[in-house]
Formats: structure tokens, C-alpha cells, sequence
């Protein structure tokens, strides 16, 4: 029997992985859609952690939900991705700063 | 007794609103008509109103109508018709009556004829509710509207620069004036809590107790403050040292303005107000001496200036400053009846005067140069004729109306002991020799010795060294040449009419209106200060009045003037260039209007512009417009050039922030409890 806090422990350096992708990736947009969803990914693990741990079918519900959402998520996320490929001919964070003050 | 007021001042505004807005339909004729017309029905209304009082009628006191109450104080237009206020609009719309006929033919040929008829119907409506008004805001609106038509008549010919800077001065300098004035009404209001003048003047004694702390420290006499305030109003309305300036170039207008407003009527409305507040000025010594100072500095020294002037209306005009100062120092020695004595006289002979040089102003072509006249008495027998008795009745000639007036009112000068009295006394003395000088050098110049005028090529003729006598060619002067030739007959009528009362109104009115209580109630007079009553012991009916005139001294100097008059330009036309050059600086001083002028612009109006532009770029532009309004807005601009830097526009460091955000948001919640 694995303890509760070594999965937790997993889902945290997921998590933090993640994280540190989305800060330490200067280069690729598709890189940070990845990163979101290896984040996604962490918490489902924790739901279904708890789920397991506390005998409660509530928590795997709630993931399938997420990944419904996650899914959908990143179709929008790629869609997006495409056009703004079309429309600049690059995918470099570096170089999205419309949003810049 | 109501409806014949109304109709008595509504009549000349219904028709000056006709001729104004609907000139264009009703032709000149049309309006020329209608404004005749109402004036003529306000002159035999007021004529039989006056007739009605002196038969025993009532005095009439009440309100019409009241406008608005605020705080107590009803705000109402009403009418005071006692023998005073009479007198006065049987005066004014006489004289008014006289310059509509007169302006029939003087304005003949001017585009601007229905507006100008408009114009002074409005006047009279405007001077009539100023005598009538039986209280202070009423007065003040008459006061006002009066002030906006002579701006608007001075300026009637609207072409000329000269005259839109004459309007301006006047209706800036009565500005000054009316300052004063409603500080004294809210000082009035302020002690009393009506505009009324029965009630004022019902708690006259209760107002001289108060006393005004104006300079912390000081207490001043309330009633002292407010006279004063009071007579600075008169000062600017009537033309008193130093507020005198407008009034010379007030002859910018059209003749039968000179006459109407800027000598006969609006002019003495400051007189006028002075008298009605007789209750209150006898309250106050020192505002008395201060009046009489005013008015005797007036009276002599501005009649010098009509010495050395050369444009016949402002010779006219400047005897018209001097006449006014007459009548102040007669309402400084409390001698109110006699100061309204002169004030009606002096009515209906400066009307005159001023006619009879609109007339000769025709028949010279709009030439006003008395240099370029002369002669000219057999072309214009009746004007001559008229202005002769218009003369003689200035100077005071023993049985001209003139005479009486203001023998009247420097024997009660001489009764007086107030402070400055003997000063007035001097001053008045003096001003009749002056008086008798101007006048006869007018007449003299114009009407008498060598014709100077060139009957072929008139309009060809230089402006002269003067550059203030700005006489200027109307843009309506007349082509034609010839001799000079006398004005049509509704020029001439006026003339006539007005110089009969010239002669014999003082016959007539002398005793009842100065000896005999005419006034009533309407005007009082401290026992103390009573100078009429002391010159009413010597009063022995008219006749014995005029044989007295030829023992006292004022005679003399009167003749003496005209002989001096005489010598100088008749006898030796040559002398007066030599007299003029061995006194240089005191004709450069007089020429110069004792530099008031001078002062005027390149001290009071240059300073104020200086003043008025270090406020503009120091308050407005670098304050207000620098520091509060774009001050604050650079300094939004500079905060958020500041902030904007946290918008980077990259992804990560918004989702960085939304984590730190999210972990602290966590650990306060964990960390809370």
C-alpha cells in the first residue's frame, strides 16, 4: 500500500514542474499549453488520491469533468494557436506582448 | 391716478418697442409718429398730474406691482408721486417731448432714424421710472436703464471709433459710480430691511445712531458711509469731479442726445436722487461737506475748460459740468429746492443751447470747429435769436430764468456755514464770471465778427493741431455747398418753445419752489442747515429780486465776463494767441483737461490691464491652466507611466502573478487561524 503523502508528494512535483515550465519556457507557446495541462494533471491526481484514500467516488467524477474541460480546453488552445501561427508566423512568447500596458 | 402713471410711463415704451422691433414696417414717418405721439400723451398726463398736486390732490405712494419677496424684503416697482418727483417728469418730458420734434429734422437724413427714435422713447421710459420709482431697486433700475441708453445713443453712430471709445469710457466710468451707489443701497437695506423710502426715511434717526466698522478700529457714522456711497453714485451719474470724464466725450452722439440725456435730464438724475434722499444727507454734516467740496471743485474748475475748448458741443458740455457743479453745492448746503430750481432751469436753457447748436452744426454741414465759423447770425436769425436767450439765461441775466436759480443758490452758499462753505462760495462766485466768458465767447465766435467758414469747398478743410477735437464728418454730412441757410421749422419750434420757459419759468416758480414749501414733505431740511430760509428774509417777491441782482456782485462778474468775452474776440480777435502763449503751461494744463484724461488711461486703465495680466499669466495660465489643471493631469500621467511597466504583455508574468496571488491568498488563509 502506497501512503497517501508520497502520491501528494508526486502531484506537488508534477505540479511544480509544471510551474517552473511555464516560468522557465521562453520560446514556445505550445510548450505552456503542455505545462497547463500537466498542471490539470497534478491536481486530478490529487482528486483521485483523496478519492481513493477516502473511499469517496465524488473526487473520480470530478476529474472526468476536468478532463472533459481540459480537453476542450486545449482544442481551443491549439485552434487559437493555429491562427495566431497564420496570422504572425511565429509561435515565440517572447514575441506575444499585445497585452503590454 | 394708477392707470394715468401707467400710461404715463408705459406709453413711451410700448412705442419705443414699436418703433424698434417693427421700424422696418412702419416707415420713418410711422415711427416718428408713434413716439411723438406717446411722449406727447406723457407730457400732458405728467403736465396735468403736477397741475393736480399743486390743486390739492394726494400724495401718491403704493406699490403696482410687486415682483418677488425674498427674506421680508418685498422687491416691488411703485410709484411716490409727490410735488418733487412731479416737477421732475413734467420736466423730463417736456425737454423730451422737444428733441423728438427736434430730431425730426436734425436726424433727417440718417439711416439709423427709427432706432434712434426708439432710443429715446426708451429713455424717457427709463428716466420716468427713475423719478417716479417710490423705491431704492426701482431707482437703481431706472438708474441703470438710463445709463444703458446714453451707452447706446453715444454710440449711435456705431461706424466711428471715437464714438464706440466714448460709449465704453462712459459706461465704464458710471460703472465706478454705481459701485458706490449699491453700497449705499445695501447699506440701506442692510440697517433698515426695505427698499422703501417712506420706511427708510421713517428710520432715518435709528440709522444715524449706527456706526460702520469698515477699517477694524475705525467706526464711522453709518449714515456718513452710506450718504457717501449714495453721492458716488450721483458723482458718476451727474458728472462730478473726478468722475466727470465721460461726459465731455459724451458729445460723440448726435445733438439731440447732448441735449436730452448728456445735459437736460439723465444727467441730473444724480441731483435728483441726492434731493429725494434729503432726509437722509441732512443726517450727515460731513457727507454735506463732502458734497459741496465736490461740487464747488466742479463748478469752477471745469468751467475754465470750457474756455479753452473749441468744439462748440463740448464748450456746451463743459457748461453743462460747471452748471452741475452749481447744483451740487446746492444740494451741499441743504439747499435741495434750490438745487432742483436750477436743475429745471438749467433744463430747459442747456436743452436749448444744445439745440441751437445742432442747428448751427446743420447749417455748418456737421461742422462743429467754432474756428471755422463766425458770422453766421444774419444766415440763422432764430437760432441766433434763441441762443442768445439760451445764453443769457446761463450766465444769469436779471430776469432770464438762469438768473434766478442761481442767484438763489449762491446767496444760500453764502448763508452757509458749513465746512468748505467759504471754499464753494469762491468757487461759485468765480464760476459765474467763467460762465459769462464761455458763453459769450461761443456766441461770439460763432455768430458774430468774420464768416470763416468756406461756403464753396467746406468738406476740403484740414483736421486742425487738436487731435482731441475729433468733430468727424457724419457719413450722412450733406454734398452740397452754399451759404449757410436757417434749419426747417421742426427744428426751429423746439427751439422756441424751450426758449420761452428760458425767460420766464423763473418769474413764476421762484417763490413757490424755493420759499414757499413747494416741496412739502418730499424734501427736508435741518432748522440748522435751513441756509433757504435766511436767504427768504431778503426775498421780497420777484421783481424786488431782480432790481437786487444788479446791487450784488454776481452781476458784475456776470458782465464783466461778457465784456472780457467781448474784448478778446470781438474787438481784438488777434489777442487771444498772445494771451494764450504768455500763459503756455496753464492752457497746456487746461487743454490737457487738467491731465484726468491722462491719468485715466495710462494709470487706472494701463494699470488694470497690467494687473489683469499678471492674474491672466500668473493666475489663470501658470496656476490654474499649469499647475491645478494639466499639473494634475501630468501628474495621473506620470503615476501610470509608472504602473503601466507592470503590463508586460507576457504570459508568464501574468501567470506568475496569478500564482504568487494564488499562494498568498492560500497562506493567509491557512496561516490565519
Amino acid at each position: 500500500m502506497i501512503p497517501l503523502s508520497h502520491v501528494l508528494l508526486l502531484s506537488g512535483v508534477l505540479f511544480s514542474l509544471s510551474v517552473a515550465g511555464i516560468f522557465i519556457n521562453r520560446k514556445n507557446v505550445l510548450l505552456l499549453l503542455m505545462c497547463i495541462e500537466l498542471m490539470l494533471l497534478a491536481v486530478n491526481f490529487n482528486f483521485i488520491a483523496f478519492a481513493y484514500y477516502l473511499d469517496d467516488l465524488a473526487g473520480q467524477v470530478f476529474v472526468f469533468f476536468i478532463l472533459t474541460v481540459a480537453a476542450a480546453e486545449s482544442a481551443i488552445g491549439l485552434a487559437i494557436l493555429v491562427v495566431l501561427f497564420r496570422e504572425r508566423r511565429t509561435i515565440n512568447v517572447e514575441d506575444l506582448d499585445l497585452m503590454r500596458g | 391716478m394708477e392707470q394715468t402713471l401707467l400710461i404715463i410711463v408705459l406709453a413711451p415704451l410700448l412705442a419705443a418697442i414699436v418703433a424698434g422691433l417693427g421700424g422696418r414696417w412702419i416707415g420713418r414717418a410711422g415711427a416718428h409718429t408713434i413716439t411723438i405721439a406717446a411722449v406727447a400723451v406723457s407730457c400732458a398726463l405728467s403736465i396735468k398730474v403736477l397741475w393736480d398736486l399743486l390743486h390739492g390732490a394726494p400724495v401718491f405712494d403704493g406699490p403696482v406691482y410687486t415682483w418677488l419677496v425674498s427674506d421680508g424684503i418685498p422687491m416691488e416697482i411703485g410709484f411716490l408721486i409727490d410735488r418733487l418727483s412731479a416737477l421732475m417728469m413734467a420736466v423730463v418730458t417736456f425737454v423730451s417731448l422737444m428733441v423728438h420734434i427736434y430730431t425730426i429734422g436734425y436726424m433727417h437724413d440718417d439711416p439709423g432714424y427709427t432706432r434712434f427714435f426708439s432710443y429715446i422713447s426708451l429713455f424717457t421710459f427709463a428716466m420716468l421710472m427713475l423719478v417716479m420709482s417710490n423705491n431704492l431697486l426701482q431707482l437703481f433700475f431706472g438708474w441703470e436703464a438710463v445709463g444703458l441708453v446714453s451707452y447706446l445713443l453715444i454710440g449711435f453712430w456705431y461706424t466711428r471709433p471715437t464714438a464706440i471709445f466714448a460709449n465704453l469710457k462712459a459706461f465704464l466710468v458710471n460703472r465706478v459710480g454705481d459701485f458706490g451707489f449699491l453700497l449705499g443701497i445695501a447699506g440701506l437695506v442692510y440697517l433698515t430691511g426695505s427698499l422703501h423710502y417712506g420706511t427708510i426715511f421713517g428710520q432715518a434717526d435709528s440709522i444715524a445712531g449706527n456706526t460702520f466698522e469698515l477699517i477694524p478700529g475705525r467706526a464711522w457714522s453709518a449714515m456718513t458711509v452710506i450718504c457717501i456711497c449714495l453721492f458716488i453714485g450721483a458723482m458718476g451719474k451727474s458728472a462730478q469731479v473726478p468722475l466727470h470724464v465721460w461726459l465731455p466725450d459724451s458729445m460723440e452722439g448726435p445733438t439731440p442726445i447732448s441735449a436730452l440725456i448728456h445735459a437736460a435730464t439723465m444727467v441730473t438724475a444724480g441731483i435728483f436722487m441726492v434731493a429725494r434722499m434729503s432726509p437722509l444727507f441732512e443726517h450727515s454734516e460731513t457727507a454735506l461737506s463732502f458734497v459741496l467740496v465736490i461740487g464747488a471743485t466742479t463748478a469752477l474748475f471745469m468751467g475754465f475748460l470750457g474756455v479753452v475748448n473749441n468744439d462748440i458741443k463740448r464748450v456746451i458740455a463743459y457748461s453743462t459740468l460747471s452748471q452741475l457743479g452749481y447744483m451740487t453745492v446746492a444740494l451741499g448746503v441743504s439747499a435741495y429746492a434750490g438745487a432742483i430750481f436750477h436743475l429745471m432751469t438749467h433744463a430747459f436753457f442747456k436743452a436749448l443751447l444744445f439745440l441751437a447748436a445742432g442747428s448751427v452744426i446743420i447749417a455748418m454741414h456737421h461742422e462743429q470747429d467754432m474756428r471755422n465759423m463766425g458770422g453766421l447770425r444774419k444766415y440763422l436769425p432764430i437760432t441766433y435769436a434763441t441762443s442768445l436767450i439760451g445764453s443769457l439765461a446761463l450766465i444769469g441775466f436779471p430776469g432770464f430764468s438762469g438768473f434766478f436759480s442761481k442767484d438763489a443758490l449762491i446767496a444760500a452758499v453764502h448763508e452757509s456755514g458749513l465746512p468748505g462753505a467759504t471754499y464753494a462760495y469762491w468757487c461759485v462766485l468765480i464760476g459765474v464770471f467763467v460762465t459769462a466768458f464761455y458763453s459769450f465767447r461761443l456766441l461770439f465766435m460763432t455768430f458774430h465778427g468774420k464768416e470763416r467758414f468756406d461756403t464753396s469747398a467746406h468738406e476740403a478743410h484740414g483736421h486742425e493741431e487738436h487731435g482731441h477735437d475729433e468733430h468727424g464728418h457724419d457719413e450722412h454730412g450733406h454734398g452740397h455747398g452754399g451759404p449757410p441757410h436757417e434749419s426747417p421749422w421742426v427744428v426751429t419750434l423746439p427751439l422756441v418753445l424751450l426758449a420761452i420757459p428760458s425767460v420766464v419759468i423763473g418769474w413764476f416758480t421762484i417763490e413757490p419752489l424755493l420759499f414757499g414749501g413747494f416741496f412739502g414733505d418730499a424734501i427736508q431740511v435741518a432748522p440748522e442747515h435751513d441756509v433757504l430760509e435766511r436767504v427768504r428774509e431778503e426775498f421780497h417777491g420777484s421783481a424786488a429780486f431782480v432790481l437786487h441782482g444788479f446791487t450784488s456782485p454776481v452781476i458784475w462778474l456776470a458782465f464783466a465776463g461778457v465784456a472780457a468775452a467781448w474784448f478778446l474776440y470781438l474787438y481784438r480777435p488777434g489777442l487771444p494767441a498772445r494771451v494764450r502763449e504768455r500763459f503756455a503751461p496753464i492752457y497746456t494744463l487746461l487743454d490737457n483737461k487738467y491731465y484726468f484724461d491722462a491719468f485715466n488711461e495710462k494709470i487706472l486703465a494701463a494699470g488694470g490691464r497690467a494687473l489683469g495680466h499678471a492674474l491672466w499669466r500668473g493666475g489663470d495660465v501658470a496656476l490654474i491652466d499649469g499647475a491645478a489643471v494639466n499639473g494634475s493631469a501630468r501628474l495621473v500621467g506620470w503615476v501610470s507611466g509608472v504602473v503601466r511597466n507592470l503590463q508586460t504583455g507576457y504570459l508568464y508574468h501574468y501567470a506568475f502573478a496569478t500564482i504568487v496571488g494564488l499562494s498568498v491568498l492560500l497562506a493567509w488563509l491557512l496561516l490565519r487561524t
